[in-house]
């Protein structure tokens, strides 16, 4: 039980910008640092939508194409379905004190977690440094997240 | 199992934690957190108290969102004032359970 988890280090990747794709990697990565493990997140492709000032406040829920969802996909479609699973959410998770992204990321942030985005991302979105919330640390390379994440575990989500 | 805290036989379980939060006291505070290796300021008995109103209060040991919120402290100052997990650490110095739940 009593494992001495603070030498430990992870790296966790974050690929994707709905929000069941974006939560389960913030989770873990908060859990760790609450282990007094090291952790870094590095966000690609629409996971970059959890650090980008303007998507940041407005991830949702897939409801198309999303057989977890347990909706018809022709359900799934109709306009508003998308809000209406993320409201559902949002709310199930407020009440089991779950922090809403924004807050969520900065408060792993704070945790004393790296928080990355990848140049290659950003580079084909034509995005920038001001894209971003303040408090990511870094657009970094693909060689510079091996490098940083070298000798831990590397999660991919 | 039992340990001697502060000169009395104390209940805890096998991670260290009371298993009666009556139990506690300032003085067993105080022993438990030099075990791990932290010496309580004025920053630290905020963070204890809170979680032992808490823990009174909802029958629950606060997670770390409940405790930034509510206690004064940020989530910086935690990991500062309580290195190597907060929570977990934090709770055992407060003779409250070991936070249950992910977040």
């Amino acid at each position: 039980m009593a494992v001495d988890l603070t030498k430990e280090k992870i790296s966790l990747i974050i690929s994707q910008g709905s929000l069941e794709g974006i939560y389960p990697g913030l989770i873990m990565a908060n859990g760790a640092r609450a282990e007094g493990m090291e952790v870094n997140l590095f966000f690609t492709f629409f996971g970059l939508d959890a650090i980008n000032k303007k998507t940041q406040e407005h991830i949702k829920v897939a409801t198309v194409g999303n057989p977890g969802m347990h909706i018809p996909t022709l359900v799934g479609i109709l306009p508003g379905m998308s809000g209406l699973a993320t409201h559902m959410m949002n709310k199930k998770m407020e009440e089991l004190d779950i922090p809403s992204i924004p807050e969520f990321v900065e408060m792993i942030h704070d945790t004393g977690a790296g928080i990355y985005a990848c140049q290659a991302t950003v580079d084909m979105f034509g995005l920038k440094k001001e894209s971003f919330v303040d408090y990511v640390d870094g657009i970094i390379t693909v060689g510079d997240f091996y490098e940083m994440a070298a000798g831990g575990h590397i999660v991919f989500t | 199992m039992t340990t001697t805290l502060a000169n009395k036989e104390i209940e805890v379980n096998e991670e260290g934690f009371l298993v009666n939060s009556e139990d506690w006291s300032k003085e067993i505070a105080v022993e438990i957190a030099k075990q791990e290796g932290i010496e309580l300021s004025d920053r630290h008995w905020l963070v204890i108290d809170f979680m032992r109103k808490d823990f009174q209060e909802t029958g629950k040991s606060p997670t770390i969102r409940r405790i930034t919120k509510n206690s004064g402290v940020d989530t910086k100052e935690m990991y500062k004032l309580f290195p190597g997990g907060p929570a977990k650490k934090a709770a055992k110095i407060a003779g409250v359970p070991k936070p249950v739940g992910c977040i």
